[in-house]
């Protein structure tokens, strides 16, 4: 067998990372419930006028996806650093891209799947409707997630291995997250709404444009930011 | 120093008293000629420490870190004291201290970026990691607040259009000229002092003089 | 490609910050041979292992590992050299088998070699508990499998006994004998002087990051 090329190695890690949030699956169910508290939180602090709330619902959305990306992403580099496990993949070798694209890819996993169980409970609990079609709330949800994931990979390996790290990742990734925030939570918007003037496109594009650069972004710098 | 302080006072008493009132604004709007230089030179601040991460990268070294450091440092004081004139100005002429335009909300992105920049340099101990962490996060803050710009463009704007020199009266040109180099050197001023600072710092981190060649050699046993 | 010589540091230092972990260190090792790397906490071992795994790079100085420079071949030394750390490298959330497999598909090696790593150290492959579970005896087992399953050309072992009890420390000593009796060079870095002096033909004794007569 030949020693696996980039490609696979991000597979291999890929599975390994996917296997271990299943493995702490209870952290997930702690997750989701910590974001259905977000929402609450919004919803008591903002309600009870459910209009207006209903206004707010593409923005409640990602941003309870937000405040949890910072816990699973987190964890994600924890889980690295307890017996130096990075350390150890670097010198497998592991091609330190990999490394990136596989993390990053299984914090996508993650928060789409987030997203995914929170849709439904915000069309409960603030009685909104999925106006348009499935697939591009889906489409919205998917490139929201690559979104996040990217720069908070990133960004997540740097706080790691800095003092205050649960401050400073998201002091780090909440600026950089605005613009996708902004286009998520506008075309979720609209999808809950109803897009008469067509500017969903337009929402998706930015949002699209944005996971490129960053993913590239992410790419070209993660393997000096692990190198010691 | 003294170029400095001269070129500001002049600048200053231009703004003050000689521009001619605006038409539509009268007086208040002399805050200009402090808002408008103090932005830019935030802008060029954070162009410069774009500039020293990417050199960074491509070739560690302290006197581009140093800068880096600075650059970040002075700019931010620059742009907050910039956005908050630009804020008070707001207040009158608008109504409002704030509101959702392209350029107010990527100065509010800006501040808080290089305010997490400076952050991350506080909290890392390690010179050389802290270097490379920060150009990392340099270049990705600098790719994200044009980005910022130009999504939130997407939105009606409130703020002022800019006013080209043709249509403005040469007189209110001059004097934001004036000023505009005032605060240039103003920012060199800092920028310098503070890029000393740093430099001296980054030395005095890591330059521990190599112990002598070491006696001996491997035995067997 | 065999060089003679499998470690040649000549004048390396490693700096943090402010302190020189290591001060212009210089020795060789022959290819073959095994040195015991003796010295206190805090007097550099494990930094030098590092430098050698290509972990970490010099802040000067020449190393060249296996005939390879480390400041350019970083990909070809790793590939070649194995660090037995005392972090393990391990996730706490997988089991043996599945820890091993990872690092198993990495090399290009089939899911089989897997298995018989952790069998080697007595381990069983079908124990499906996560090895947050595991003693801290079984985890060095289970960290020295991983040696076993990289064959490396260069074994580097950072304080292989601590935490054993003896059956743990005759398994470290079978382990290393088998590894000197394939040819693998070895550096094994340990405060317990007398289990490892029978074990290596050579010693470096370190002081605050320089070396000193045995």
């Amino acid at each position: 067998m030949k020693v696996p090329g980039l490609l696979g190695a991000t597979w291999i890690l890929l599975r390994k990372d996917l296997l271990l949030e299943w493995r702490s699956r209870s952290r997930i169910n702690a997750l989701i419930f910590f974001s259905l508290a977000t929402l609450l939180l919004f919803s008591f602090a903002l309600g009870p006028d459910t209009a207006l709330l209903r206004r707010g619902a593409g923005g409640y959305l990602w941003l309870a996806v937000l405040l949890a990306s910072v816990l699973s992403l987190g964890e994600s580099f924890r889980v690295e650093r307890e017996n130096a496990s990075l350390e150890g993949l670097r010198l497998v070798p592991a091609p330190a891209r990999a490394i990136f694209l596989s993390k990053a890819l299984a914090n996508a996993v993650l928060l789409l799947g987030l997203a995914m169980v929170l849709v439904p409970v915000l069309v409960a609990i603030l009685d909104v409707r999925v106006v348009l079609p499935l697939p591009t709330l889906l489409e919205i949800l998917v490139l929201g997630a690559l979104a996040i994931a990217a720069p908070g990979t990133l960004h997540g390996a740097i706080a790691s291995h800095a003092r205050a790290r649960d401050v400073l990742l998201p002091l780090l990734l909440f600026p950089i997250l605005i613009p996708a925030l902004v286009a998520a939570a506008k075309s979720t918007a609209l999808v809950f709404d109803g897009d008469p003037m067509g500017q969903v496109d337009s929402w998706l594009g930015l949002l699209g444009s944005f996971d490129l650069l960053y993913w590239a972004l992410g790419f070209a710098l993660f393997p000096r930011v692990i190198e010691e | 120093m003294v170029l400095t302080a001269a070129v500001l006072i002049y600048g200053a008493w231009l703004a003050l008293a000689w521009a001619p009132p605006e038409r539509e604004m009268g007086d208040v709007y002399r805050i200009m000629y402090a808002h408008v230089p103090l932005v830019q030179m935030g802008l060029l601040a954070a162009t410069i420490n774009f500039a020293c991460s990417v050199a960074y990268l491509l070739r560690a070294s302290w006197r581009t870190d140093a800068l880096a450091e600075a650059s970040a440092e002075v700019g931010l004081v620059f742009a907050a004291l910039g956005t908050t004139l630009g804020s008070i100005f707001g207040r009158p002429t608008w109504g409002v201290f704030w509101a959702w335009d392209p350029r107010l909300t990527s100065m509010a992105v800006f501040i808080v970026a290089y305010a997490g920049y400076l952050a991350l340099r506080r909290f890392v101990d390690d010179p050389e990691k802290r270097a490379v962490w920060s150009a990392v996060a340099g270049i990705v803050i600098a790719v994200d607040v044009p980005i910022v710009y130009f999504s939130v463009r997407w939105w009606k704007s409130l703020h002022q259009m800019q006013s080209s020199p043709k249509t403005v009266d040469p007189q209110m040109v001059y004097t934001l000229r004036w000023n505009i180099l005032g605060y240039f050197l103003l920012f060199l001023t800092f920028l310098g002092l503070r890029y000393a600072i740093a430099l001296a710092q980054r030395r005095r981190e890591t330059t521990v003089p190599e112990p002598a060649r070491s006696v001996s050699r491997a035995v067997a046993s | 490609m065999s060089a003679p010589v499998a470690l040649d540091v000549q004048d390396v230092s490693k700096r943090f910050g402010a302190h020189w972990a290591l001060a212009r260190l210089s020795f060789q090792l022959p290819r073959g041979g095994a040195l015991l790397l003796t010295g206190h906490n805090g007097s550099g071992k494990t930094t030098l292992l590092r430098l050698i795994a290509t972990s970490l790079q010099p802040s000067s100085g020449k190393l060249t590992v296996l005939g390879l420079d480390a400041a350019t071949a970083q990909e070809e030394i790793r590939a070649r050299v194995g660090l037995l750390s005392h972090a393990h490298f391990l996730y706490e959330d997988l089991s043996a088998l599945e820890n091993l497999e990872v690092l198993a598909r990495l090399l290009g090696r089939p899911a089989s070699a897997a298995r018989d790593a952790v069998a080697r150290v007595r381990l069983d492959p079908r124990d499906d508990r996560p090895v947050r579970f595991y003693s801290a005896g079984m985890r060095k087992r289970l960290a020295l499998s991983r040696l076993f399953l990289k064959a490396p050309a260069l074994a580097l072992l950072d304080e292989p006994f601590g935490e054993l009890d003896p059956e743990g420390i005759a398994d470290v000593e079978g382990a290393v004998t088998e590894l000197r009796a394939a040819g693998i060079t070895l550096v094994l870095a340990t405060h317990q002087i007398r289990q490892g002096q029978g074990l290596c033909d050579q010693r470096l004794h370190l002081e605050t990051g320089r070396s000193v007569s045995a």
